[in-house]
């Protein structure tokens, strides 16, 4: 087995039993990443010279006889929009093209604490705004299952560098389906975590009260060591939960008998490729034959989840990314007067889509208009929450495809509404701020589909439970992309 | 003419006071004044992406505690919520504000006016962050080739105090300001330090026909840093608002700005140029719940407000006029307070405070805590008077001395040979000597010129150089020539 496809646990079993080192690691990793980044172009940044010399230090660490942790060693990559101290932070935007954070993100202070060896960035949609990566600034990814498909987004590099073993694990960040929609269009296992559960200090905002970072990875073992270690109270984020942290390890145990599962019929409407349909009802076959409970249940106020979120996400970033200004960091518009500074750098430095949230939010906030929309929309979020709370209080999750199709052909979706849709399976949850995985189910015409499985607030082991059991009794999450194929 | 035979004015006042807390309000960086740009500041006061503010709990304590000493009620539940604008100064473009559900509200400030009581309404007070500064490199915004942001006040915490349109007069204004920030300065919420910018008024006015029920035109202007800024300002500004009027105009709604050099107000924009703030909850904080136990807590530990301080004071026997002088600071009637627990007689003490201890600190242009003499010492000295051992005269000369010094008064007098002369025979016999020599002043006084007892007894005075105790005097010279 090649040592790109292992697991986290495996790779740290042979870095303790020194099948190989660190250093070996890191450079199978950066030799992916140079083979197949003209193709997937997941990459914005590597920073090849400051992961070497991490795996030296842990190399020098091992060989002193030291005691390793799990991820230690690991290589690891992140999401554009998660601030490392010294690394260019660009969130796939020419606003902050040259921007070199001062600071770390919780998060990469924490992966970097466990001893994690950081590759690089990753591209993503401009400010975490879409769902094909095809916003970014730079490049667009290409998915590593069908380099004529989007890998989705906004967390699409994410998504193609762990398709494409260009990294042990990645994080993204998720505001309404942006780690499990490209997940599933990718073939990979991403979770958002409870909202609250995972630090957002020096994650650069796009909805402050639907953003949360989370894990993307191969298996739902490696994405339950990962949360792990990334979630938790931080003081710095006032709206992170002081609950008791958990290894979420100990959820992962192959029996789903007597488990209740709630199919929202709202989830399995006409919008659903038929296709989809199928994997999805195949996959809750086998949860049935393993035991689980599986009925049918009603969420009433879902349909008015979409428009709420296009309300209130773009009514937060209208405000969080006001600061883009040219003032004192980022890019600056030449200009011979403040105002009309302001107005080039942010003409000049935001991207068509960045925009039109900008005044969407812009809109829906102002004076004689906030009733109206904001704070209508604030009202179907607690219905929404409402539903939710319902269904969990009678299922132990609930189950639902990630998203209604496979991955789009680049530049295939021109009607932004039918794109938006797309999300409309993921964005109730970030709504709602509950924990949801999206796992491997099945294939359609070669490409990946996504299972995603939704539970209680902080339930998040109850997820990696009821998808590890999936996993572990089907072999869909053993393909790979026909990108690593073709190489050997 | 001037506009008040024909207007009454209606005025309310927005007060911003920046909380004496150690530390900013939503990140750990200093709050001192006066440093070098930009050396207070971290990636959450700059504003830099992905960072998220961690509230300061002594600002709540502290809004607590203001909105305890202005009578308001305290929210069991508040908010913070994002004012929307553009300005170089604030780091987001955005303000964290409170909005709709402030953490004060409904209270009063009771002012004096003319002898008249009158209770002036608080609409509101909310906790908010305060902005950068511009730094111009000419003499103004408009004549600077370049302008510097100092991010040094970035996220100072702010209160801000909304006054219901109660004043109908300048003196009320100016009243009203003088109480709100005693009291607030005695609450310990702030320093109130005007020179340093940490309080800052704004300013809505608008005159109406004398009889008239119905609010006129409001002008709102802004940035005042002095109770002399607000003075000039809003007399010019209700003559400005006269005049229109009586030319058949009327004022616009707008926000001014009141330029202190040519002594005007400035259009700075209209109502249709008004800002949409475009408030919505912060959502990157969570609600404050304020238990009443919290609020209780602050009750406790309140110190004693001005009014009730003059109300003490009053009834010590001190006049409305001497209560008041003696609690305009803090310190001073703090020092009241501490020399009265050594001293009884509150009216002498009083004088001596108000008189020549005052007048001795303020040629230094010292306060009252950082006196040389100490109360204790003030109350000794008085004593010294009290029992007849010196006069009252004789004490002015000590007192100059002490405050020189910083010795006790008793031992300025033995040092000095200043001991009163009080004993009868000595002082008789100086009397006898004044008689005879000032033949023409006794056969006045014989012939019922009162007047002339007094030549008399400064005549005794004079030859004791002050040091004959006055009532014995006296009293020798009225027997001596009955």
């Amino acid at each position: 087995m090649k040592v790109i496809n292992s697991s986290i646990a495996e790779l740290h079993k042979m870095l303790v039993n020194k099948e190989i080192s660190c250093t070996e690691l890191t450079r199978e990793f950066l030799k992916q990443i140079d083979k197949n980044e003209p193709k997937v172009k997941a990459f914005l940044t590597v920073t090849e010279e400051t992961a070497l010399n991490k795996a030296a230090e842990i190399d020098k660490k091992i060989a002193g006889g030291g005691e390793i942790g799990l991820l230690e060693g690991i290589p690891v990559a992140l999401k554009d929009n998660i601030c490392t101290e010294g690394i260019r932070t660009t969130c796939a935007s020419r606003m902050l093209e040259n921007f070199i954070p001062p600071y770390d993100a919780t998060v990469a202070q924490k992966l970097a604490d466990a001893g994690t060896v950081l590759l690089g960035k990753l591209n993503m949609d401009e400010f975490a705004m879409g769902s094909t990566t095809e916003n970014s600034a730079f490049y667009p990814t290409l998915n590593p299952w069908d380099a004529t498909r989007v890998p989705g987004g906004s967390s699409g590099g994410s998504a193609a560098a762990v398709a494409a073993r260009e990294a042990a694990f990645t994080l993204g960040t998720d505001t309404g389906g942006s780690i499990r929609q490209p997940s599933a269009f990718c073939g990979v296992v991403g979770v958002k975590p409870t909202y609250g559960a995972v630090s957002r200090y020096g994650v650069v905002a796009f909805a402050s009260s639907l953003d949360q970072v989370g894990p993307v990875t191969k298996t739902v073992s490696d994405n339950a060591i990962v949360l792990s270690t990334i979630a938790g109270h931080d003081p710095k984020d006032s709206t992170s939960v002081p609950f008791v942290k958990e290894d979420y390890t100990q959820y992962l145990e192959n029996n789903v008998k007597g488990l209740k599962i709630g199919i929202p019929r709202e989830f399995f409407g006409k919008d659903l490729n038929s296709e989809v349909r199928k994997v999805i009802n195949d996959a809750l076959k086998i949860l049935e034959e393993l035991g689980a409970e599986i009925e049918e249940c009603t969420m009433p106020h879902i349909d008015y989840a979409m428009p709420a979120y296009y309300i209130i996400s773009p009514a937060e970033c209208s405000s969080n990314l006001a600061r883009f200004d040219g003032v004192s960091y980022g890019f600056r518009a030449k200009a011979d007067e403040t105002v009309e500074m302001f107005k080039q750098t942010r003409a000049l430095g935001f991207g068509p889509e960045v925009k039109r949230r900008i005044m969407l939010g812009t809109y829906a906030l102002s004076s004689g208009y906030y009733d109206a929309y904001y704070l209508k929309a604030q009202k179907i979020r607690t219905l929404v929450k409402k539903d939710f709370d319902e269904a969990l209080a009678k299922y132990d999750v609930l189950i639902s495809p990630t998203t209604p199709t496979i991955a789009y052909k680049l530049g295939e979706k021109t009607d932004l509404l039918s794109l938006y849709l797309g999300d409309v399976y993921t964005i109730p949850i970030n709504l709602a701020g509950l924990p949801a995985i999206s796992v491997p189910a099945g294939f359609v015409n070669g490409m990946p589909v996504g299972m995603q499985i939704i539970a209680k607030h902080f339930a998040e082991g109850l997820l990696y439970r009821v998808a590890y059991t999936y996993e572990q009794n089907t072999a869909h999450h053993k393909e790979v992309p026909a990108l690593l194929k073709g190489g050997e | 003419m001037a506009y008040s035979d024909r207007y009454e004015m209606v005025c309310g006042v927005e007060t911003h006071v920046e909380m004496a807390t150690k530390t900013k309000i939503f990140c750990g960086c200093s709050t001192e004044f006066g440093k070098e740009p930009n050396t207070q500041v971290c990636p959450v006061c700059l504003g830099m992406p992905g960072t998220l503010p961690v509230l300061n709990k002594e600002v709540v304590n502290l809004a607590i505690k203001a909105g305890l000493a202005l009578n308001c009620e305290i929210a069991e539940f508040t908010k913070f919520d994002r004012k929307n604008y553009y300005y170089p100064d604030i780091p987001k473009n955005y303000q964290t504000s409170q909005y709709d559900l402030p953490i004060c509200k409904n209270g009063w400030v009771e002012i004096e006016v003319d002898g008249k009581t009158k209770k002036i309404g608080i609409v509101r007070a909310h906790m908010e962050e305060d902005a950068g500064k511009l730094v111009h490199s000419g003499e103004s915004i408009t004549t600077s080739f370049s302008s510097g942001v100092d991010y040094n006040r970035s996220g100072v915490p702010l209160l801000e105090i909304v006054s219901r349109p109660d004043m109908r007069s300048v003196d009320e204004v100016i009243a009203y300001l003088e109480e709100l920030v005693q009291i607030i300065k005695y609450a310990g919420i702030s320093d109130c330090k005007m020179e340093q910018g940490s309080v800052r008024f704004d300013v809505n006015v608008s005159l109406r026909p004398i009889g008239s029920e119905e609010f006129g035109v409001r002008t709102e202007i802004k940035n005042l840093n002095s109770f002399n800024s607000v003075r000039r300002c809003l007399e010019y500004e209700v003559e400005r608002h006269a005049e229109l009027y009586d030319s058949g105009q009327s004022p616009v709604q707008e926000t001014r700005t009141w330029d202190e050099v040519r002594g005007i107000t400035l259009s700075m924009r209209t109502k249709e140029e008004a800002h949409d703030y475009r408030y919505f909850p912060e959502p990157d904080l969570v609600p404050i719940i304020i238990d009443r136990e919290w609020v209780e807590k602050i009750k406790a530990s309140m110190p004693e407000l001005p009014a009730a301080k003059r109300n003490r004071f009053r009834s010590l026997g001190l006049s409305e006029y001497d209560a008041r002088v003696l609690t305009s600071s803090k310190a001073m009637a703090d020092y009241f307070d501490q020399a009265l627990a050594q001293f009884d007689d509150p009216k002498t003490l009083a004088n001596w405070i108000m008189g020549d201890l005052s007048a001795l600190l303020n040629a230094d242009a010292r306060s009252f805590e950082d006196s040389p003499i100490t109360p204790a010492q003030l109350a000794g000295l008085l004593r010294l008077v009290q029992k007849g051992d010196i006069s009252g005269k004789i004490a002015k000369t000590v007192i100059a001395e002490m405050y020189k010094t910083g010795k006790d008064a008793e031992a300025i007098i033995k040092e000095q040979g200043l001991v009163q002369i009080s004993d009868e025979g000595t002082l008789s016999k100086i009397v006898d000597e004044v008689i005879a020599q000032n033949p023409k002043s006794v056969a006045d006084y014989q012939a019922g010129k009162e007047k002339a007892l007094g030549f008399l007894v400064g005549q005794v005075m004079k030859a004791t150089k002050g040091q004959a105790n006055p009532g014995l005097v006296n009293k020798l010279l009225k027997e001596k020539l009955s």
